[in-house]
């Protein structure tokens, strides 16, 4: 079943298309991965799909209803939810209470919400930071907190915008077997990153996107070894 | 922007020192630092400050009276600094509507003075959600920040004006409510003063837990902490802003209500309270709950007591004194997060 639409979606910012004419089908359950060079409109893209900028034209249709237009918050509630490659969390909140607000979205009662939330954090293995000041985290666990925020809305679609950036081998480990078991749970992913390790261990399909193309999609052992995606994005060492 | 509320919560036991812990210790010693220092200065006041005791006393009692006045409209202030990130301009202003509302309700409706401020904060709490839906959440959302302090400019100049129209210049006042007054350490203090205290500092304390302990109260702090962040998490930050807004306003209409029964109504009444707002703000920490209703208290104090060496309005100068150390010393203010 198709759970994500995306039609000749373009924005360009003062006649520069950051993202062009891109269009991708993504199936309920599936892990895509996304690769790109630098300015290649991966996050830009992820951005247009969370309603965080309007496109320029296009369409965008989630779990059969066009959310193209729609202010984030209500991409949010439909459950397409999207992490930061720079962790921004709510810094004078306690962690407890930056995965709460997002709770809230699915649980009216602060009880029922503050519960959900535990868990949630109980399940990215952040329970013996819960009551700190979430600002004084270590890199990792802003990570972890990241995705607890974003779980914490149920989502159906996940955009994960490089989770792994920022941390050190040792710690991408456990964060690639957290979403290993994310996505085992039911939650389909889409992944931008840049640790080609990590996209070849999880991808289920690959997107390569190059100046805000898409320049190849499929198998992601076959579209590495595209020549165009070589030459284009991973350079000559790679081939 | 720093936390409306700044955080109480403690660091788990295993979370390592940090910078969070740091300000958490300095979130607690700069307040009681401020309230040492103004003990002391009272004290020397009667020591050495060769005026009479009564007279004093007389003073600080009239100071935290006011002073806690004070505090709800500067809590009204830095909760839509805050959270929007606007300048109001219209503060002072919407304090004066919400007074002449309540002389309107008093005077033509007969309604007794506190019933008039308890039916003016709903009328206000509406006021605010549409002046922020309407004029002000476009320019928030794009980030401008001269936008809408011109915005409120002009909104407090319109309503000054639109009350001018309708009621004229005369000072008028406010039917009497509560006669009488109570003695405390020998000083006077009117019913009406006291309960304008009492009635502040409840509204004040009812806020602080609105925003600590609802989950509304949360989704508030989330889009002072970071608006696209919340929005992510499904936050509608378009309504938590008209919300914020509307809740500002409220808390004017209650200290305009309070206040009524002992201020000669003017359509420019308000404005020396924005002036003296944006100083406790400042004072406090732009954004911070407690630190507004500190520096209220701080500031009814330092005008009052001030009153006894430099009379009339001479105690503004000592006022804008402490503004200029304060933001000479410590420019983020009593509870504000050093940048």
């Amino acid at each position: 079943m198709t759970l994500l639409q995306v039609d000749q979606l373009t924005k360009s910012f003062s006649g520069l298309r950051a993202v062009s004419d891109v269009d991708v089908t993504v199936t309920d359950g599936e892990f895509l991965g996304i690769i790109g060079p630098n300015g290649a409109g991966k996050t830009t893209l992820f951005s247009l799909l969370a309603g965080q900028l309007p496109p320029t034209s296009g369409r965008v249709v989630f779990d059969g209803q066009d959310i193209t237009g729609w202010p984030a918050d209500k991409v949010a509630g439909a459950g397409l939810v999207r992490t930061f490659q720079l962790m921004r969390p709510f810094e004078s909140m306690s962690v407890l209470e930056n995965v709460a607000v997002a709770a809230h979205h699915r649980h009216r009662s602060r009880r029922a919400a503050r519960r959900h939330a535990l868990e949630v954090i109980e399940r990215v293995r952040l329970a013996e930071y819960v009551h700190a000041p979430s600002g004084s985290l270590p890199t990792a666990g802003l990570k972890r907190l990241e995705l607890a925020r974003a779980l914490a809305l149920e989502p159906r679609l996940l955009l994960l915008d490089e989770v792994l950036a920022g941390l050190v081998p040792a710690e991408r480990a456990p964060i690639i077997e957290l979403l290993r078991e994310i996505h085992a749970d039911g939650v389909t992913v889409m992944f931008v990153e840049h640790i080609m390790a990590a996209v070849m261990a999880l991808s289920e399909r690959l997107l390569v996107m190059a100046e805000g193309q898409e320049l190849a999609l499929g198998d992601p052992q076959e579209v590495i070894r595209d020549p165009r995606v070589v030459e284009a994005y991973l350079g000559e060492d790679y081939a | 922007m720093t936390d409306p509320t700044s955080t109480a919560t403690a660091p788990a036991p295993e979370a390592p020192p940090d910078r969070g812990t740091q300000r958490r210790t300095s979130e607690v010693a700069v307040p009681l630092g401020v309230m040492a220092a103004v003990v002391v200065a009272l004290v020397l006041v009667y020591a050495v400050g060769q005026r009479a005791t009564d007279l004093v006393t007389q003073s600080i009692v009239t100071g935290l009276l006011l002073g806690g006045v004070y505090a709800l409209v500067s809590v009204g202030l830095t909760l839509i600094f805050g959270v929007l990130g606007i300048v109001n301009f219209a503060q002072g202003a919407m304090l004066t509507m919400a007074m002449f509302l309540v002389y309107e309700m008093t005077t033509s409706g007969g309604l007794p003075v506190y019933v008039a401020t308890l039916l003016a904060v709903p009328i206000m709490f509406l006021f605010g959600v549409v002046v922020q839906a309407a004029l002000l959440n476009k320019l928030t959302l794009a980030g401008s920040h001269e936008g809408p302090l011109l915005v409120t400019l002009g909104l407090s100049l319109l309503i000054i004006n639109v009350l001018l129209m309708i009621f004229g210049g005369r000072p008028l006042r406010v039917p009497g409510s509560v006669d009488g007054s109570v003695e405390v350490f020998g000083a006077v203090a009117s019913y009406e003063r006291l309960i304008a205290f009492g009635g502040a500092l409840l509204v004040a304390v009812a806020l602080l837990l609105l925003l600590r302990r609802t989950s509304f109260g949360m989704s508030i702090r989330a889009v002072s902490a970071n608006a696209e962040g919340a929005s992510l998490v499904g936050v509608d930050v378009r309504r938590i802003y008209a919300l914020t807004f509307g809740i500002g306003a409220a808390c004017v209409a209650v200290a305009g209500g309070l206040m009524a029964p002992f201020l000669s109504l003017t359509p420019t009444v308000g404005e020396q309270f924005t002036i003296l707002a944006f100083v406790i703000v400042v004072l406090g920490g732009l954004g911070s709950v407690t630190g507004a209703l500190l520096g209220g208290l701080v500031i009814g104090l330092v005008q009052t007591v001030g009153a006894l060496y430099f009379p009339g309005t001479g105690s503004l100068i000592l006022v804008f004194a402490v503004f200029v150390l304060v933001l000479f010393f410590r420019p983020q203010g009593i509870l504000g997060a050093p940048q």
